[in-house]
């Protein structure tokens, strides 16, 4: 630590207006973000936010950290770009559904396979704000938004099996009305070396507001949520009154109360198990639109492994070539192997 | 032995044959040959996109032609002295490139029924056999059968020990042209390293091929062409693409930053990052992106981070950056983009050459988006243009486009190597840390040359913010104020146009100022202006040769130059485009010559041309 008093969680937002609209999710998940650097007492000249763009996009002008908001989808690419010149630096990405999964999808797959350390953001609210309200990759089908009137036809992407598939080494899903969990995710993240994957559902209150209410309100939450801890059987539902285990390969959600499971015969939450992960991204059941029995939506760190970093192995690379080169200086590189002389 | 050895002052040699016969490799290593005897020379590869295009048609043909000599060569030749043609296609694609009394030597085994059929020769036709070589000195060698014979004691396979082959060829030129065999021995023992058996029969072949000229009657004359009067120092031969890479490396040695290189490949500019991936012991981070876009946007993080960051690619990949280009311009952080022109539109002519960018360069990026554009000449030049584009990016924080194309990627020319201590430095200064009393960083706060700080992550007290949004002067924080907008727009380009203050002054290459003719170039022209400026001067005309390197912003006493001449012939490999620059900027009736077949023009066209302008009264 280099910073001579402690910092508070207001150090680190700027003097900037905050421009999102009012009631916006984004709000929560810009307070929890400051808050929890300034518990981990990260210093503001290390950090940097960077993004795409997108209503979450604007983010870095909130941080008083360094902060770069660049053009749309690329952000995954800038800071790979970024860590490669400077590994030491802390890096935040900010990205949306449109911006990480539309536009940008192609550059969040390799920045997750090379495993750069970067927290990556991922704000989903399953719509396109910024330009006022159509429908995004998140979107369910048959959504009847400004540019899809006769309802969408597309089917949704996935964002967490999306990352499986790209070998990410950390999972995780948290939501922005859960403010003690959203914390919880962002020090695991911040913790994690290699690139995180923090998918946040986030209320659009102006164009898509309640697309999460089943997950996040306390009314359904209990029944449609499960949250996940490490080593700890998979229960959710009033009281911990149901739980989840696995009948050979399948999944199966049990009553404890009356199918005469108890507590021992469930799924242990193991994050360094890929098959278990694969499983939990899968859960992916809109309880609004299914009719019997559904998976509960998993919370919390799905999957975590260590791997190496890109920008390690690569700066790795230069110190082995470096240690091992036989040129002399600049002057033999120019020289090369075969010369001659004229007199 | 032969009987006599005859001088030349220079000679142009094109070998030809199938895409997978090994021209390219051939052709390089007599090139290397040819420069470690001291010869000035000028080569010119030519091959199909495809990498094993049909086997024995006309479109997998490929070729590489070198001319070399004892006196200044400026281009790869017009037309050729010898004609190597390892099967039908390739003669049937070259030989009216072949200079009447020329010499053509055959690969016999390639003029079987099959191929002269591949070639689409008439039923009953085949040109070695009837009088269609009888104007030129023709050596008809069975060289399958030859290479067969010479390798029948070898483990390799019968397709194996065919492509050796063209080892027979080069040998029989290297004692045709009396040259020994040790650079080429000791290359292909590097190369083969590892294959034993491939590079016994690699060097059975070539020795074969050499004394096969010795001990056959038929061949009694061999040639040699003298040193060529090169400026005194050390030399070597080096491809464009080559030294464009060394330049770059030695930007970053004398700048003290780190080397970050974002491309991903496409023809013909691959060849950098594969250079550059080798030398990660001179500070050099190489990043094969997932697409264009990802290279030119991780290169701006890279820069922004401080390294001396470069992205590379050629005219399609160059379209697809465009949005990133216009980021770095409006961060204003220091960052150089290659653009390896080749055919365009679209994929176009991904392996032909052409100059069909610059107004890409100039104007291809949304919104008012000026950026210094350098362009590259030779294949050496490529080295000394690299090293400017990396100072000037990061003297004036700005990204810089840098223009090369096909014809200097992968053309050769003896090199006068740079001594190192000899090499200006960069001097590369970031904003000072800053201490909680200090007045608050202002990150576009400009010097006298409008040029803001270079302000790293990680320096403590100067957290800011950069990005896309327009931004208010000095703070940078985003402004939507109108007045502002204008300024900023202003203050950009009034930036980029200060640079002219601090480049040379656009000079003659030959010729006096004020005169009858100009001809004005940028880029691979270089070569084919000077010969021609060269001979015209010599012949009595009045004319000159001016090259532009830094073609935006243009040297300031261009004007002077371009306004001191009755006519100014602009050749160009595109439709006209440098052209319309000049005719926009100084307001002349500049004279447009374009080609545009995806080759270099040659000497004759561009003096056919330039003769025409002159018999018009001004």
């Amino acid at each position: 630590m280099t910073t001579e008093h402690k910092l508070k969680a207001k150090d680190f937002a700027t003097d900037q207006d905050v421009r999102w609209c009012p009631g916006c999710g984004d709000y929560s998940i810009l307070k929890q973000v400051q808050s929890v650097m300034a518990e981990l007492e990260l210093n503001r000249d290390e950090v940097v936010v960077v993004s795409g763009i997108g209503c979450s996009s604007r983010f870095p002008y909130y941080m008083n950290t360094y902060g770069m908001h660049s053009i749309h989808g690329r952000a995954p690419a800038v800071v790979t770009g970024l860590k490669i010149a400077n590994p030491d630096l802390h890096v935040w990405m900010v990205t949306g559904d449109g911006d990480g999964l539309s536009i940008g999808g192609n550059h969040l797959l390799h920045i997750l396979r090379r495993n750069v350390d970067v927290n990556v953001l991922l704000f989903n609210n399953e719509i396109y704000g910024l330009t006022k309200g159509q429908y995004s990759p998140t979107s369910e089908q048959n959504k009847k938004t400004k540019s899809t009137p006769f309802g969408s036809l597309d089917y949704p992407i996935n964002p967490l099996a999306f990352a499986m598939g790209a070998s990410a080494t950390f999972i995780a899903r948290s939501m922005d009305r859960d403010v003690k969990h959203l914390k919880k995710m962002l020090h695991r993240s911040e913790a994690h070396k290699g690139t995180s994957m923090l998918e946040i559902y986030q209320n659009c209150n102006i164009f898509n507001d309640g697309a999460f209410f089943s997950f996040t309100e306390k009314s359904s939450k209990p029944e449609t949520a499960i949250f996940l801890e490490q080593g700890e059987p998979l229960v959710f539902g009033v009281d911990h009154s149901k739980g989840i285990r696995l009948d050979g390969y399948k999944p199966q959600v049990v009553d404890l109360e009356k199918d005469g499971f108890s507590k021992e015969d469930l799924w242990i939450h193991d994050e360094t198990d890929i098959y278990k992960a694969q499983m939990l991204v899968r859960f992916f059941d809109d309880p609004s639109n299914v009719e019997g029995t559904y998976f509960p939506r998993p919370f919390g760190v799905i999957y975590a492994v260590d791997r190496p970093c890109y920008e390690d192995q690569l700066h790795a690379q230069v110190a082995e070539a470096k240690a091992k080169s036989k040129m002399n200086g600049l002057d033999d590189l120019l020289r090369g192997t075969s010369t001659w002389e004229v007199e | 032995m032969s009987d006599s050895i005859q001088i030349k002052e220079e000679v142009t040699i094109k070998f030809a044959g199938d895409s997978g016969d090994g021209m390219q490799f051939m052709g390089n290593l007599f090139t290397e040959n040819t420069a470690l005897k001291g010869n000035d020379l000028a080569t010119f590869p030519d091959y199909p996109a495809e990498i094993r295009a049909p086997i024995g048609t006309m479109a997998g043909v490929s070729g590489f032609q070198l001319h070399f000599g004892s006196k200044q060569i400026f281009t790869p030749g017009d037309q050729v002295d010898v004609l190597v043609a390892m099967n039908a296609a390739a003669l049937k694609a070259n030989l009216t490139r072949l200079k009447k009394t020329g010499t053509v030597i055959v690969n016999e085994d390639g003029f079987d029924g099959k191929n002269l059929r591949l070639a689409k020769y008439e039923k009953g036709v085949n040109p070695i056999e009837d009088d269609t070589l009888n104007d030129y000195e023709v050596f008809k060698i069975q060289l399958t059968k030859l290479t067969r014979e010479c390798l029948k004691e070898s483990p390799l396979s019968m397709k194996e020990k065919d492509r050796c082959k063209n080892m027979f060829v080069l040998g029989f030129l290297l004692w045709r042209y009396t040259r020994n065999l040790d650079s080429i021995l000791t290359f292909i023992k590097n190369k083969f390293a590892q294959k034993p058996e491939i590079l016994a029969a690699n060097i059975a072949t070539l020795k074969a091929g050499y004394h096969y000229g010795e001990t056959t009657e038929t061949f009694t004359t061999t040639y040699e062409v003298k040193k060529a009067t090169l400026p005194p120092g050390t030399y070597r031969n080096i491809m464009g693409n080559h030294a464009l890479a060394l330049g770059l490396i030695t930007a970053g040695q004398k700048s003290g930053r780190p080397v970050f290189y974002g491309s991903y490949p496409i023809t013909p500019a691959s060849d950098i990052l594969h250079h550059l991936s080798r030398h990660k012991d001179f500070n050099v981070k190489t990043f094969q992106a997932e697409d264009e876009i990802a290279a030119a946007t991780a290169t701006i993080g890279a820069a922004y981070g401080g390294d001396l960051a470069i992205t590379g690619t050629s005219g399609p990949g160059l379209a697809l950056k465009g949005e990133a280009i216009g980021l770095a311009m409006m961060l204003e952080i220091p960052m150089v983009i290659l653009n390896i022109q080749r055919g365009g539109p679209s994929t176009g002519l991904p392996t032909k050459t052409e100059q069909a960018d610059l107004l890409m360069a100039m104007y291809g990026r949304n919104g008012e988006c000026p950026m210094p554009i350098i362009s590259a000449s030779t294949p050496t030049d490529a080295f000394e243009v690299a090293f400017e584009a990396c100072r000037i990016a990061m003297e004036h924080m700005t990204p810089v486009l840098l223009l090369s194309d096909g014809y200097i990627a992968n053309g050769a020319a003896p090199w006068m190597i740079p001594k190192a201590d000899e090499i200006e430095p960069i001097e590369v200064k970031f904003a000072e840390p800053r201490e909680e009393d200090d007045p608050a960083f202002l990150p576009y706060e400009r010097n006298e040359k409008l040029v803001r700080q270079w302000a790293l992550p990680g320096t403590k007290g100067l957290a800011h913010r950069i990005g896309g949004l327009e931004k208010e002067a000095n703070t940078g924080n985003v402004s939507y104020d109108p007045a502002n907008h204008e300024y900023m727009i202003k203050i950009r380009a009034a930036k980029v146009d200060k640079i002219a203050e601090s480049i040379p002054a656009q000079k003659l290459e030959m010729g006096e100022e004020n005169g009858d003719l100009l001809i004005l170039g940028w880029g691979s022209t270089y070569g084919v202006i000077q010969s021609v400026v060269s001979e015209m001067m010599s012949e009595g005309v009045s004319v000159a040769h001016a090259h532009i390197r830094y073609i935006h912003p243009f040297p300031k006493n261009l004007d002077n130059i371009v306004k001191g001449f009755k006519r100014v012939v602009i050749p160009e490999i595109n439709n006209g485009q440098l052209v319309k620059l000049i005719r926009e900027k100084y307001l002349i009736e500049a004279i447009p010559y374009n080609k545009i077949q995806g080759v270099p023009i040659s000497h004759s066209e561009l003096k056919n041309f330039v003769k025409q302008v002159m018999e018009v009264k001004v």
